[in-house]
């Protein structure tokens, strides 16, 4: 077992972890954060996307003891307090999602995206969020999700 | 007091979800998301050989490692769980959940370890050694059908698993053949064409694999299984029968479903051994599918070839049809895997009036995964076939693709329309959703645009394709599950409305369809309403969400469902206003009577309370407002329309672009365009990524998939689409009393024809009049570059 301490939606956690334990486990399993979802591995899916020192990574494909000491934020510490964030409302008001199985590590990869290029145009959007799959949607209505919320920027 | 809200009528408006909130915050609860103390983990230990003999199986490395409760072996299973049950008529060879004499595929399950985390439970399976004696891999389903190399169930000689079964023009009830009205048609004609194509295999992928816990109780002798499944109570059914409880004691329960696409619609063995293991162990025990182990456990789609004939006159009139189908099932019959390849065959016709069809299907076993319902399920390769015979042919004549269609099609003064295969289509109107296509698309100018690229030396063409397709499956002799739909809708004491429906969605928005249905029904707001579904305790019974069928069937069980109550609840009104129950409206959360708002208008909270505590009780009333409905429709529902792409070909790669996606689509009134642009979209990515980019490939010699990732196998992603361009008409149909016809598969169904018709024509040039999906660049440079052929 190895001791990790990591700050994961604004809250430092420190626990026990096998070596080999996947954040995104850790977040599942451990600390209960169960919005971020696991659809591959083989770190194509994007499902399990998650924010580590305020960039997007694909939490299946980091160990929990390498993010010892970084900061995490999951689909869960998105939204403050009763407001979502402008990407949850883009992505509700757009109908961005129908299963919703993908949608929390879409939302954290287009927070990255804005986060780097506030006003993508449309084949950026699409660029930004191609390590994502969604089966539902054929994506239209996600690239319309992030225009909304690049629009209320 | 302050004026009462107008509230608007819903039905028919962009309503954005209600499920949506959960979802987007990471609050929604998948399978995976489920934690019961004490639950156990299940890891499936898979052989990794296409056909052999177990000679050998050692689980005692496994057994004695920390965290292991338990190891069963194919054989230990096979103590205390039958062989697995299908649900279609068709002869079966037995199938064990875990093999335990001969295993038929990679991936085919020898052995489960019940551990205390999903890491130990992996690290034992990978201890277990297994031996194998191999068998000759069958991998060609035209080779299959000789026998060769192997004969892979004993009982089914040639690896026959059903047929061949003709069907259409001069086929009685008992499938005896009388050719004389198509050799006739292929007598008269002056053109005829022959074509080979294949419908490529494919992987469902929802993007979140299966997933079941099960939970036996021993103090109250009855199990609960919580599943990632498209249809909770026919999963209930089949837990019952093979655990031996009565579907009394068993509670199923589909969670938020992360997509199924039809995969989910199987009972799968998985399933079956965490309940059995549960029952046996009692404590709770979770399995939850790898990425890899879908790509080998969950069923397949399509992977169907058609040997296909058409006769014509120079003048584009079809005389006659003929299709040799051969469907490769891979290892096993699943669920409805035989049923599948028999709706290919109802509808050869499309959407023409062809005076003469034949198709003979043959089902054949092979050394693969087993395929099941894939999103379409017999309609996309239907379409597919005939659609692309339409291309072939309007190019063999120097039609345009459109008139060769205009002039076969079925008119709208024929309908209902019994085809040559026995489908009665219920209503359509196909010239007009073929217009508004080619208005939308601007398809003379797009021909210019074309021609123009061409001219430069561009590979860009132009493919068209119309679909017909049956939907909204009931009634009950089409579906050996029950072709009805259950909903049971209950005014609550407070005025507010739970209703019930048995369609168990996984992404399709019921919980917001539904709601504005019974929000414009009862005159109340929005947020007034809650359907429940997915959880057979408390949808008291139902069928499912497969075959486009959860709005026509099911919303009409919900709608009449309401109707009862809202009739019940008038005489409550009535009593209470003293007015006549047939003059009362419902309205802004209020009921009142008709024309005479002096006389009364009560509040629907107080009507309903009311019901609750009736003093005095109305004559012949009894308390309360809770009503259900079964609605078994008449026939299914047939929606059509036209899909138009124009894509380019690169001349120094061969890679496929598509610049342009046109659809119409008619799935006759709509609750809310907007779910339904969302499910055209899906339905159409998923036709495009068959059409250009997916396919599951074995290796011919040894059967091992090659596409056993998402390394290999190529889901779409959103560079690879242009934005699509919907529109739609609207064609009732006369089966419901909502005019609804259903819409989650049209997608896959119109697409890939017209995207391979494109192809064609961007390399027509060069010769070429068919290619096999999917379009691989590797196929066109070679087209391109004179060393392909045709495909």
């Amino acid at each position: 077992m190895a001791q990790v301490s990591i700050t994961v939606n604004g809250k430092t956690r420190t626990e026990d972890v096998e070596p080999r334990l996947l954040l995104v486990h850790f977040l599942r399993e451990q600390l209960n954060l169960t919005g971020t979802h696991v659809g591959c591995d083989t770190s194509q899916c994007g499902a399990c996307t998650v924010l580590i020192d305020g960039r997007s990574a694909k939490s299946c494909t980091v160990f929990a003891v390498q993010a010892d000491g970084s900061d995490v934020t999951t689909i869960e510490g998105l939204s403050v307090g009763e407001d979502l964030h402008p990407l949850q409302v883009g992505f509700w008001e757009e109908h961005g999602l129908q299963c919703g199985y993908c949608t929390t590590g879409m939302i954290m990869s287009a927070v990255n995206l804005l986060n780097d290029n506030p006003q993508p145009n449309e084949q950026e959007i699409r660029e930004g969020i191609e390590g994502n799959f969604c089966r539902c949607t054929g994506y239209q209505h996600i690239v319309n999700s992030i225009q909304h919320a690049a629009s209320k920027r | 007091m302050a004026p009462s809200p107008v509230l608007p009528k819903l039905v028919g408006q962009r309503v954005k979800r209600r499920e949506d909130p959960r979802l987007i915050q990471g609050l929604g609860t998948y399978v995976d998301d489920i934690k019961l103390v004490g639950m156990q983990h299940l890891a499936f230990k898979r052989c990794d050989i296409a056909h052999g003999s177990i000679t050998s199986l050692d689980t005692s490395a496994a057994e004695v490692m920390d965290g292991v409760e338990a190891v069963f072996s194919g054989a230990q299973i096979a103590e205390f769980l039958a062989p697995m049950p299908i649900g279609t008529p068709f002869p079966s060879p037995d199938h064990r959940a875990v093999a335990n004499d001969v295993v038929r595929y990679v991936g085919e399950p020898v052995a489960v370890v019940v551990a205390r985390d999903r890491y130990v439970a992996r690290d034992a399976a990978d201890a277990i050694r297994v031996e194998y004696e191999e068998l000759p891999a069958v991998i060609d389903p035209e080779e299959a059908m000789k026998g060769s190399p192997a004969v892979i169930h004993k009982d089914f000689a040639n690896n026959h698993a059903v047929g061949p079964f003709h069907s259409g023009t001069g086929v009685d009830a008992d499938g005896n053949a009388d050719d004389t009205a198509i050799d006739q048609a292929f007598a008269d004609a002056e053109v005829t064409i022959q074509q080979r194509m294949v419908n490529q295999r494919l992987a469902p992928t929802s993007i979140e694999p299966r997933g079941v816990v099960a939970h036996y109780e021993p103090g109250k002798d009855a199990m609960t299984v919580w599943s990632s499944t498209q249809n909770p109570h026919i999963l209930r059914t089949f837990i019952a029968l093979l655990t031996g409880l009565g579907e009394h004691q068993v509670r199923a329960v589909a969670p938020e479903v992360g997509g199924g696409f039809g995969s989910k619609i199987n009972i799968y063995g998985e399933e079956y051994v965490a309940a059995v293991v549960s029952k046996r162990l009692g404590i709770p025990v979770k399995w939850v599918e790898d990425r890899s182990e879908a790509f080998v456990a969950t069923i397949h789609g399509r992977d169907i070839i058609a040997y296909v004939d058409v006769a014509a006159k120079r003048d584009g009139t079809v005389l006659g049809l003929k299709m040799q189908l051969i469907a490769d099932i891979g290892a096993y019959n699943m669920l409805l895997t035989a049923a599948i390849p028999t709706l290919t065959q109802l509808m050869v016709s499309g959407t023409y009036a062809f005076p003469a069809i034949r198709a003979t299907v043959t089902e054949v076993f092979t050394n693969k995964t087993p395929t099941d319902a894939y999103r379409g399920a017999g309609r996309p390769e239907a379409i597919y076939f005939v659609e692309r015979t339409m291309d072939i042919l309007a190019r063999e004549l120097g039609m345009d693709p459109a008139e060769l269609r205009r002039k076969n099609f079925i008119q709208p003064s024929q309908f209902p329309f019994t085809t040559q295969m026995g489908a009665v289509y219920d209503s359509g109107d196909y010239e007009k959703a073929l217009d508004l296509a080619l208005q939308n698309a601007n398809w003379d100018q797009l021909k210019a645009e074309r021609d123009a690229a061409k001219a430069e030396g561009r590979f860009v063409g132009l493919g068209l394709s119309m679909y017909a397709e049956v939907c909204g499956l009931g009634p009950s002799s089409s579906l050996p599950t029950g072709g009805w739909e259950h909903s049971q809708v209950t005014v609550e004491r407070d005025g507010r409305i739970s209703a019930t429906t048995g369609a168990s969605p996984h992404g399709q928005g019921n919980e917001t369809t539904f709601a504005q249905m019974l929000a414009d029904q009862f005159g109340v707001p929005l947020d007034h309403i809650t359907i429940h579904h997915g959880d057979t305790n408390v949808v008291k019974q139902g069928i499912g969400t497969f075959g486009s069928r959860s709005q026509a069937v099911g919303g009409t069980a919900l709608h009449l469902a309401g109707g009862k109550v809202k009739k019940k609840m008038a005489k409550f009104a009535a009593a209470l206003m003293e007015a006549n129950e047939e003059d009362l409206i419902f309205e802004n959360g209020k009921i009142s009577v008709k024309g005479a708002p002096s006389a009364g208008t009560k509040e629907f909270s107080e009507v309903a309370a009311y019901a609750y505590v009736p003093v005095p009780l109305p004559e012949g009333l009894e308390p309360g407002l809770s009503e259900e409905a079964f609605f078994e429709p008449s026939n299914n529902t047939y929606p059509f329309g036209c899909h138009i792409a124009m894509l380019e070909v690169d001349r120094d790669t061969g890679e496929p672009t598509l610049l342009k996606f046109v659809a119409v689509d008619d799935a006759g009134n709509l609750i809310n365009p907007l779910i339904v642009e969302g499910q055209i979209h899906g339905g159409v990515a998923q036709g495009i990524g068959q059409a250009m980019i997916e396919e599951v490939v074995y290796n011919k010699e040894d059967g091992q998939p090659l596409t056993g990732s998402f390394m290999d196998y190529a889901l779409p992603r959103a560079t690879d689409f242009p934005r699509f361009e919907l529109d739609n008409t609207v064609t009732p149909t006369p089966v419901n009393p909502l005019g609804a016809k259903g819409v989650g598969e049209a997608g896959t169904i119109g697409s890939t024809p017209c995207i391979v018709s494109a192809a064609v024509d961007a390399l027509s040039g060069r010769g070429v009049t068919h290619i096999d999906m999917m379009l691989r660049p590797e196929k066109l440079w070679r087209i391109i570059h004179g060393s392909g052929g045709q495909s």
